[in-house]
């Protein structure tokens, strides 16, 4: 007897504990900026805290309020701020813009040891590999996050560049004064 | 009256300094000796690579398979010559990276043994499909430059029904006078190439436009069609890039084509004259696309001319021959000057894009100083493509690349028209090669990044499973040590 009262009055409070959240989440719901989410949208979504903020919506919402700049995002480089710009309708300067250098991880055969931390941590699942066995990273699903090395206990995983191919060769930007202005 | 009507049908354009008198009046030399080893890269041709089909090892006889086409755009790669397969590694490509391509070396055994007889058969008589077979499987692609498989061309133009054929004998490049030089000795063979074509293509008629100043190549391309009404050949003006498919188009049919759009939409479709002379030996002979015509010029050549090379030949042994210096030589170019391709170094092979080896000295290649532009608007009037170069630049300038496709950027043709007049030195062209990059670059990240989420999301999902299996677990766990305790009560 004793147990089911227990039982009874615990299931009735979740439900009503339950009722009011649902009430709760309807009419007290938080609109969010649809500018937030089209911002979200166009950044890397991995999470690296790069920017500052503890991840892409903290970095979206202070955009959209206008406490940051558009070029808050490394991994995005230039074209990630200029779509910032002609979406919140503002003009940047991004003459001078350093682009990214975006390097990619790269496991060293002869240290390691097949502890599996990396591939714990990996985001992407970009590390392959088994217990005791080398692993090894795709670079083509790596983000460059660094957190696999971090956690590397033999220093085996190093960022690289990643490998210059004829797929990827692309002309360097010719180191021109400004032909706009006559002098 | 309908000269003046038709030059109003061309847009911008230049006249260059073209540098084609040297070898223009000098025979297709054939004697170039041949080469102990050749260097065949699987890529020669726009779409994907080829994959080899002999081993190192192998002994091959001259035309055999080496590598067949994959996928809807690709081309097989044949042996120039007979010998034997020393390795399949990578090699510097004819690029001006000079970056690693998959190539297969070959080394020659001197007797150029050709596998079999060589198979003479009507073409008239062969279904327009069975043409394309045969062209894709004698692994000929556009020799214009633009080495766009040519099969697959041919199909394009069977199924969009198109009513001309155009085919380009413009040259508009200086110094490169390799299909002047075809036009003038194998005139025959190119109009049967162009009547094998219209008939893979079903096709009624064919233009051919030629400039005029080729007056041998007009006279012995008119001779040649002479009995083929169908087969019309136009004088062209003197122009730089009238080799520009759209420019010819509009030239010769007064149509234009849509932006973003092709030749088919207009009705017509382009291929250069080599290609018709590679597809008559292909169709005629069952000669695969092995050898080629290249022009070797340029200030530090001592002895310009044609010369007929196997695929594969290194360009610095076409130059030796040419009796090239190499200490005058300033740079090397695959191609002509103005949409060549300057390379690192002369040690990379001759593939089916080469119609020209370059050797500039210095003083050819010698560009002045960058200055500041003066709005003088030279650039704007000669781009054929009727661009804002100087804007665009710009806007590159300034890192803001889609503004510079929201004015044309993606129309550029890079034809260069618009950096070689520009009074300041202004790099145009290298910008806009620079942005194309760029833009191609962006593309591909973010392809990368949709990746990315979706990898993200995935391992997401798989981790919520995991821990929820284990809560379930140990749910489980928990329930049993419990109905185990009680059991232990009630005993
Ligand atoms: S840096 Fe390491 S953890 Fe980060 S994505 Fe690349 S492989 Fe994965
Ligand atoms: S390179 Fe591009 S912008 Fe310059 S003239 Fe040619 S098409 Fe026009
Ligand atoms: S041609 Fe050169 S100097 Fe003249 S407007 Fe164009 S970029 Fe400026």
């Amino acid at each position: 007897m004793y147990v089911l009262s227990a039982i009874a009055s615990l299931a009735t409070l979740g439900l009503i504990l339950g009722w009011i959240l649902a009430v709760a989440a309807k009419y007290l719901k938080v609109e969010t900026n649809p500018i937030v989410q089209e911002l979200e949208a166009l950044m890397p979504g991995s999470q690296c805290g790069q920017c500052g903020y503890p991840g892409c919506k903290p970095a979206a919402e202070a955009l959209a309020r206008g406490e940051a700049l558009v070029t808050l995002c490394p991994p995005g480089g230039s074209a990630l701020a200029e779509q910032f710009a002609v979406l919140l309708g503002i003009s940047v300067d991004l003459s001078g813009f350093e682009e990214p250098e975006i390097l990619i991880a790269k496991v060293s055969e002869a240290t390691c040891t097949g502890c599996t931390r990396c591939f714990k941590v990996c985001p992407t699942d970009a590390i392959v590999g088994a217990p005791k066995q080398i692993h090894t990273v795709v670079a083509d699903a790596c983000i460059g996050c660094r957190k696999c090395v971090d956690v590397c206990p033999t220093e085996c995983l190093q960022m690289h560049r990643p490998e210059l191919t004829l797929r990827n060769w692309r002309w360097h930007k010719p180191s021109g004064q400004p032909a706009g202005a006559a002098a | 009256m309908i000269a003046l009507l038709q030059s109003l049908r061309i847009r911008g354009g230049i006249h260059v300094n073209e540098h084609k008198q040297a070898t223009a009046g000098l025979p297709i030399d054939d004697s170039f000796p041949l080469p102990k080893r050749l260097y065949i890269p699987l890529q020669q041709h726009v779409g994907k690579p080829a994959e080899p089909v002999v081993r190192v090892g192998d002994t091959v006889f001259k035309g055999q398979l080496l590598a067949h086409s994959q996928g809807l755009i690709s081309a097989p790669v044949h042996a120039p010559s007979s010998g034997t397969v020393a390795d399949i590694a990578e090699y510097p490509a004819p690029h001006p990276s000079a970056l690693p391509i998959r190539t297969v070396f070959l080394d020659t055994d001197g007797t150029d043994t050709v596998q079999s007889g060589e198979s003479a058969t009507d073409p008239f008589t062969l279904e327009p499909e069975e043409i394309s077979l045969r062209v894709a499987s004698a692994g000929v692609v556009g020799l214009g430059g633009a080495t766009f498989p040519s099969a697959v061309k041919l199909n394009l133009g069977r199924q969009n029904k198109i009513h001309t054929l155009l085919i380009n004998g413009g040259e508009c490049e200086p110094y490169l006078t390799c299909d002047d030089r075809l036009m003038q000795e194998n005139a025959a063979e190119i109009v049967d190439g162009i009547r094998i074509m219209l008939h893979g293509m079903e096709t009624g008629r064919a233009m051919v436009g030629i400039e005029d100043n080729k007056p041998e190549a007009l006279k012995a391309m008119r001779t040649a069609a002479n009995f083929h009404p169908n087969i019309e050949i136009c004088k062209i003006p003197t122009r730089y890039p009238m080799g520009w498919d759209r420019q010819l188009i509009r030239y010769l049919t007064g149509r234009e084509v849509p932006a973003g759009g092709r030749a088919t939409d207009v009705g017509v479709l382009m291929h250069n004259v080599a290609t018709a002379y590679a597809i008559h030996q292909a169709i005629r002979y069952g000669r695969p696309l092995i050898d080629r015509v290249v022009t070797v010029a340029g200030g530090a050549v001592a002895n310009p001319k044609n010369v007929r090379v196997p695929i594969g030949t290194l360009i610095s042994e076409v130059l030796v021959f040419c009796g090239a210096d190499k200490t005058r030589t300033g740079r090397w170019v695959m191609g002509g000057p103005m949409m060549g391709e300057a390379l690192p170094f002369a040690d990379v092979p001759v593939v089916k894009a080469t119609s020209g080896v370059l050797a500039l000295t210095g003083s050819e290649v010698k560009q002045g100083e960058e200055q500041p532009c003066i709005r003088c608007a030279r650039c704007i009037s000669v781009c054929p493509a009727g661009l804002l170069p100087v804007d665009m630049a710009n806007r590159i300038r300034n890192n803001r690349l889609e503004a510079a496709v929201d004015i044309g950027l993606k129309d550029c043709i890079s034809c260069g028209s618009c950096s070689y007049v520009c009074p300041s030195n202004i790099p145009l062209v290298h910008y806009f090669k620079f942005a194309a990059g760029e833009l191609a670059a962006r593309q591909q990240a973010k392809h990368k990044s949709e990746q990315t989420s979706k990898l993200i999301d995935e391992r997401n999902k798989r981790m919520e499973r995991i821990e929820k299996q284990k809560a379930e677990e140990l749910a489980q766990a928990r329930a049993a040590k419990e109905q185990s305790e009680k059991a232990d009560t009630t005993i």
